[in-house]
């Protein structure tokens, strides 16, 4: 019942994913591959549930605090890499002009 | 505590529904990135409080980790390196998929008592995972620079020897999920797809390096989507089957954009008969070469400039110089726009970030079927490192491997200016044919170093 339960939200989720693309910019390709890019560090959180439970042996704890550590390059470096991004779309307060920089001497 | 755990996974893959939706729209992009931010933490917070969970020193020193390498990647890389930063962080994830499965295969005995969904989820994560992680490397170092960028492969024997590296795979897969419990069979299957993603993605021109990143992201996306389904993981079969989805109508647009399907990018026939068409290129024709003091001239008493920038202008850094330049001519009375190409660069997008960052307003920046009507009106475009994205022989030539790919008429133009290091032809190894156009003129050098000159000469002009 449960792998049910979980093909059913997998089928939606996966409709979910194809209806939120539907129009984007040129633009924002870039930044939207790198944000979802940080979403699918997600799977970091099989590594936590794998290590918390206490049935593993030291070679799998190795393996699991790579992955773990994997994940979360995956997610922390994806978050902040698609917000510096988009940082640059922002409009600056004060940043020079077209105009600014082109007074001649 | 598990209702909590539950209820906590819902709020998080809601935020990340919601921030997807924002990072669809300009407006919206910086906050839908922070709310899908939020969403990873809860769901990181809600996995820690399970009952009974312990190690947790190790737990603590994994998170670290990652977190002393990821943050001071994400924040020095430099805008210019993006696309491999973004191989790389998707190559990771994939490793972290891979390595789950080796556990998960270690920790019930070869799935010995685990349903056969399970071992099946499991092991489309552990291939799947495994081809990312290693073919992301490769993507990494073909734009690094660290490895050539020129299609790498057996020719003719590349898809049978793939071909046959699947069939591998796949059979040790197979011979696990139908009782085999040695690990020796799951190591196979690591390294049979590991294999499998480095002679993938080794025989990919340039070109489709960015089509090859977001396929690459997508599959990552689905094996975390496999492996949330073997543990029954709500959270990570939400966010792991919307980065597959998305990812795919993303890889699918990137395409589109360069008129190629996934299926040939893949079996890699770009670039592979580039040789044979260089061959009988225009080798016996010459270029004309000009100087900066000349290109200024030009652009400084046209009245209506274009700006083509391309990976060149990336690797030189040169989008502030490119910037300064542009505001001199604007100060002149010029009108100067900058075309850019859905996939020049590396990325789709990729220039726009890029003059973004040097502050070019948004409304000199012209998508391609917005623009290319206007070449035959413009007196000058200025083609900075940009190389397939203007060749004519997309247009004109049916033996040329880019044949068909939409590109900027820059030909049309009244005179073009091209800045390139040198000859050699660009990442895709096609050689063309807007060089040897009478109405061209090479201005060799670094991108940034010629820009600059320009805008010397521009200002004692």
């Amino acid at each position: 019942m449960t792998l049910l339960a979980n093909v059913a939200i997998l089928v939606l989720a996966g409709f979910v994913g194809f209806a939120v693309i539907s129009k984007v910019p040129n633009t924002l390709h870039t930044p939207l591959m790198s944000g979802t890019n940080a979403i699918h560090g997600i799977v970091l959180l099989a590594g936590l549930v794998l290590l918390g439970r206490s049935t593993t042996d030291a070679f799998d704890r190795v393996l699991l605090v790579i992955a773990i550590a994997f994940g979360a390059i995956n997610v922390v470096g994806g978050f902040l890499v698609t917000d510096r991004m988009l940082g640059m779309f922002k409009k600056k307060p004060g940043a020079p002009t077209g105009k600014a920089v082109s007074a001649r001497d | 505590m598990i209702e909590l755990i539950a209820l906590l996974y819902i709020v998080a893959f809601a935020l990340f529904i919601h921030g997807l939706t924002g990072l669809t729209g300009p407006r919206t992009a910086a906050r839908g990135n922070l709310i899908a931010g939020v969403g990873m933490a809860v769901a990181i917070v809600a996995t820690l409080l399970t009952p009974g969970t312990s190690n947790w020193l190790l737990i603590a020193l994994g998170l670290l980790l990652g977190s002393v390498v990821g943050v001071p990647a994400a924040k020095r890389v430099k805008m210019t390196a993006m696309p491999q930063m973004v191989a790389l962080f998707n190559g990771v994830g994939g490793g972290a998929v891979a390595l789950v499965s080796w556990v998960e295969f270690r920790d019930s005995h070869g799935f010995a008592s685990a349903p056969t969904y399970v071992a099946i989820a499991s092991l489309f994560a552990a291939i799947i995972g495994s081809v990312s992680f290693w073919g992301s490397l490769i993507a990494f170092g073909k734009l690094q620079e660290v490895l050539p960028g020129r299609p790498i492969g057996l020719r003719r024997g590349q898809q049978p020897l793939n071909l046959l590296l699947l069939v591998a795979t796949v059979a040790c897969a197979g011979a696990i999920g139908t009782g085999q419990r040695a690990e020796m069979m799951l190591v196979g299957v690591l390294l049979f797809a590991a294999v499998l993603g480095v002679m993938v993605v080794l025989p990919i021109g340039g070109a489709d390096m960015p089509v090859v990143i977001s396929l690459l992201n997508a599959l990552t996306g689905l094996s975390a989507a496999a492996t949330g389904l073997a543990l029954d993981n709500t959270a990570m079969i939400v966010a792991g089957m919307i980065v597959g989805a998305s990812g795919t109508i993303l890889t699918n647009l990137m395409a589109k954009a360069m008129n190629r399907s996934i299926p040939a990018i893949v079996a890699g026939g770009f670039g592979g008969t580039a040789a044979v068409y260089a061959g009988s290129g225009p080798a016996d024709q010459t270029v004309r070469q000009t100087s900066a003091a000349d290109a200024a001239m030009q652009m400084g008493y046209a009245s209506q400039v274009i700006i083509v920038p391309g990976y060149g202008m990336a690797v030189a850094q040169a989008q502030h110089a490119v910037r300064e330049m542009a505001g001199l001519l604007a100060g002149r009375g010029v009108q100067v726009r900058h075309a850019i190409h859905p996939v020049a660069g590396r990325m789709p997008g990729h220039m726009n970030v890029l003059l973004a960052e040097a502050d070019v307003p948004y409304e000199q920046l012209k998508e391609m079927d917005e623009i290319n009507g206007e070449f035959g009106r413009t007196d000058v475009a200025l083609v900075i490192g940009a190389n397939d994205v203007t060749n004519p022989a997309a247009r004109s030539n049916p033996a040329s491997p880019i044949y068909g790919m939409p590109i900027l008429d820059v030909d049309q133009a009244k005179s073009v200016i091209v800045l390139k290091r040198s000859m050699n032809p660009g990442f895709a190894g096609i050689e063309n044919e807007l060089y040897f156009n009478e109405k061209t003129s090479m201005l060799f050098g670094d991108a940034k170093s010629s820009v600059a000159e320009i805008t010397e000469e521009l200002k004692v002009l």
